[in-house]
């Protein structure tokens, strides 16, 4: 066996099928996406070089700034619910009665299609039969938001449901990183008198920061391209009070009939979330160092 | 990665490297065909590819006639074979984008009047069907529908379906609180707020649809304004016109009213459907191809078929016509400018639309774009009082998102949703418009998202227009050159 995975020519085999489909299906679109983002294409038509046209008009575009800062709440949301995953994660892997259940509960929703959360929630949200408002009425608020509708907190309102989404995902993550951490270091500190606080804090944490940056590059970088919810259950409204990046890219590609300056929207995405995990990274770097066993 | 974000990533990829590798074959006119040489006709082996949108898994009946049209065509003309493909309706969108940027669009296919055409025969992907229409076949359609599919005056698809929008309403809950369909704007508003204080919901409205709005729009624009809208279009007027705005304010006074549903903004037209047909809500405006729910459809409670009828939109301060009715014709049949069996491609399509016209209203409960003639046909009474409207029709204005180009409607669209929220006046609801409008700079460049991209050029701009004009009308092609 290893006689063979020292041949090149066998090692290059094995290499070839993924490489030449991810160069296809990846990074030859990417390139071709470059290069549409610079040209005045309706996507049916003749293509027309104009340079950076786009990205000159993409900077002055007030809709594509709002649905950028909306992207960009969703991020700092994602972070925040990051901090309670970690906790209930800490909570479970703590030999607490029915941990195994909770488990499960946390990870259905993963399970799920997007579709489908979406038209559950969509059911929970309606403003005059759904679950939430039903119960708001009999609890005796005469009028309960309409959640979708109302477009000082339908971004919220869709938020939930995403955090909700992902929930167990990042759990699970979370809570086998935690099961990793070695049980003699946890021994120890109990032998020396740590509280269960401090074994938390001062020692499984630090263990599993790796996870965790992991985790942070995944949520913020997930949250920057953010689609399906959106599209389904608003579809960027109401006046595009939900708007995000992807959904305004989409939009402007084709429904607007603006390949190209959709094109330069989903480059402009795409070259924004590199920056965004290069920058996280080299902000999470210094730790990793620190705490490298 | 998470695997759902990764699946969609891997999706939008895919989209992308189809469109790409699309954009990368060499655009060979002739490539579709797949059949005998240049077409000929007579007896000569021919294949049409054809495109359609009704799939017998959702579409059911559509799906039937159409198989039965192609079985008699093919053997009422020996030799010509003719190859369906079916996509369902959104995807049938992306498709016919994606394979039309390669020049690859199937002989025959469908596609949408007006502003959604426009790209296809500005990037001369449509065959002119002017000379099939030369005879009296051109007068079988009903008035203002073919026309829907002419671009400069040329014909480039031939209709199927036609649709008008009643106001349908629910007659149990107007005799409970003893109310009658209304003819008038008082009326009407009488009507809505008898209801509103009985605690019934009058109008149910699915606003996230945005077209849905758009409707009740058009019929306050057309009542106060008369054509003031379609000029606007067409920019022969302005959108600033005081009858388009008082329209926009007449949205808000029934807003202001509570005559819409709670939470309209963020319920689909099918959420909002739901609500009329659980008798929720007492009126709802739709589109007359809605009708097979309140005549034929056996999964609706037969009670609640018989209890719904309809009205025509009311009148406003006695201005406007009551028979002026908002609507127009939906899917028309195409034929491709590369097709290589385009004789044989446009006789399939007159036949196609003069058989279609006789089978779909009673099989399908589908309006052709032919007239039918209602004494012969066997249908419901509500079918038939509709026919009935859409023969004695004065004006028939097509669907304002429809009329205009895909970049305009999307402004249109988005500040409907905002009218009716109230977050714009309706001043402000027209100046933009009229802002969108002129930026496009008229019917004659849009769809083609020029306009939108910056351009200070001068003469570029014109070498465009130029290039436009030689491809609607090669009369014009002499004189743009001498001009140039």
């Amino acid at each position: 066996m290893d006689k063979v995975m020292s041949d090149k020519k066998v090692i290059i085999l094995y290499i070839l099928p993924a490489f030449l489909l991810l160069i296809v299906l990846v990074y030859v679109p990417i390139v071709l996406t470059g290069y549409y983002g610079l040209t005045r294409w309706d996507g049916i038509g003749e293509r027309e070089f104009i340079g950076l046209a786009n990205y000159t008009r993409l900077m002055s575009d007030g809709m594509f700034w709002r649905s950028a800062y909306h992207s960009f709440l969703l991020a700092v949301f994602s972070l925040l619910s990051l901090i309670g995953y970690l906790i209930i994660s800490m909570v479970l892997a703590g030999k607490i009665k029915g941990a195994d259940l909770f488990r499960k509960i946390y990870l259905i929703p993963m399970l799920l299609s997007s579709v489908a959360i979406a038209q559950l929630w969509m059911r929970i949200y309606h403003p005059t039969n759904g679950v939430l408002n039903r119960f708001l009425t009999s609890i005796g608020v005469d009028n309960p938001p309409l959640w979708l509708a109302d477009t000082n907190i339908v971004l919220f309102a869709i938020f939930i449901p995403i955090i909700w989404q992902y929930a167990g995902f990042y759990i699970l993550i979370y809570y086998a990183a935690l099961k990793n951490v070695p049980n003699e270091l946890v021994e120890a500190a109990k032998i020396d008198g740590a509280t269960p606080w401090q074994i938390g804090y001062k020692i499984k944490l630090p263990l599993i920061s790796g996870v965790i940056k992991v985790t942070i590059v995944l949520a913020v970088v997930g949250s920057l391209k953010y689609f399906d919810l959106i599209y389904v259950m608003t579809d960027g409204g109401p006046n595009g009070a939900s708007e995000v990046m992807a959904s305004y890219m989409y939009k402007q590609a084709f429904r607007t009939y603006n390949f190209g300056y959709g094109s330069a929207v989903g480059f402009f995405l795409l070259v924004l979330s590199l920056v965004v995990t290069w920058l996280i990274r080299k902000a999470t770097t210094s730790k990793e160092d620190e705490v490298q066993y | 990665m998470n695997k759902k974000r990764l699946s969609l990533l891997t999706l939008s990829t895919l989209f992308f490297i189809v469109l790409s590798a699309c954009g990368q074959a060499d655009p060979a006119p002739g490539d579709t065909g797949g059949g005998a040489g240049d077409g000929t006709g007579g007896g000569e082996e021919a294949v049409i590819d054809f495109m359609h949108l009704w799939p017998a898994g959702s579409s059911p009946d559509h799906h039937r006639i159409v198989s039965e049209i192609i079985a008699e065509f093919e053997d009422a003309n020996p030799g010509i074979t003719v190859n369906m493909d079916v996509l369902e309706n959104e995807q049938y969108k992306n498709q016919l984008q994606i394979i039309s940027s390669s020049n690859q669009l199937p002989d025959v296919g469908m596609t949408w009047p007006a502003g959604f055409m426009q790209p296809y025969v500005r990037g001369n992907r449509f065959a002119s069907l002017e000379d099939i229409l030369e005879d009296d076949f051109r007068e079988s359609f009903v008035a203002g529908t073919r026309e829907a599919y002419e671009i400069d005056g040329t014909t480039y698809a031939l209709p199927l379906e036609l649709n008008i929008a009643p106001v349908f309403y629910n007659q149990a809950i107007f005799e409970e609180y003893g109310l009658e369909a209304p003819e008038t704007q008082e009326e009407f508003l009488n009507v809505i707020d008898t209801l509103v204080d009985n605690g019934v919901t009058p109008i149910a409205l699915g606003n996230r649809d945005r077209w849905t709005g758009s409707m009740w729009y058009m019929y306050y624009a057309d009542r106060l304004g008369g054509n003031a809208l379609t000029e606007a279009i067409e920019r022969s007027g302005t959108f600033e016109d005081p009858g388009l705005i008082a329209a926009a304010d007449e949205i808000t006074n029934l807003v202001e009213r509570d005559a819409f549903i709670r939470g309209f903004n963020g319920l689909s037209d099918q959420e909002a459907k739901s609500e009329f047909m659980n008798g929720n809500a007492a009126m709802y405006l739709i589109g007359s191809w809605d009708l097979p729910n309140y005549t034929t459809n056996e999964d609706v409670p037969q009670e609640f078929r018989d209890n719904i009828g309809f009205f025509k939109f009311p009148t406003v301060d006695g201005q406007g016509s009551i028979d002026s009715w908002v609507g127009g014709p939906g899917v028309g049949l195409f034929v491709s400018e590369a097709s290589d069996v385009k004789e044989e491609a446009k006789e399939f399509v007159r036949f196609f639309v003069e058989r279609w016209g006789d089978q779909a209203v009673e099989d399908a409960g589908v309006i052709p774009g032919t007239q039918v003639n209602t004494a012969e046909v066997d249908l419901p009474d509500l079918f038939i009082e509709v026919l009935d409207e859409l023969n004695n029709a004065t004006d028939i204005t097509l669907f304002a998102d429809v009329q205009m180009s895909a970049g305009v409607a999307e402004t249109h669209l988005t500040l409907i949703q905002r009218l009716f929220g109230l977050e714009v006046s309706p001043e402000d609801f027209a100046r933009e418009h009229e802002e969108a409008l002129q930026e496009e700079g008229g019917p004659q460049a849009d769809g083609d998202a020029e306009e939108s991209a910056p351009d200070e050029e001068e003469g570029a701009t014109d070498e465009e227009e130029v290039e436009e004009s030689t491809q609607d009308e090669e009369e014009v092609d002499e004189d743009a050159e001498s001009e140039e």
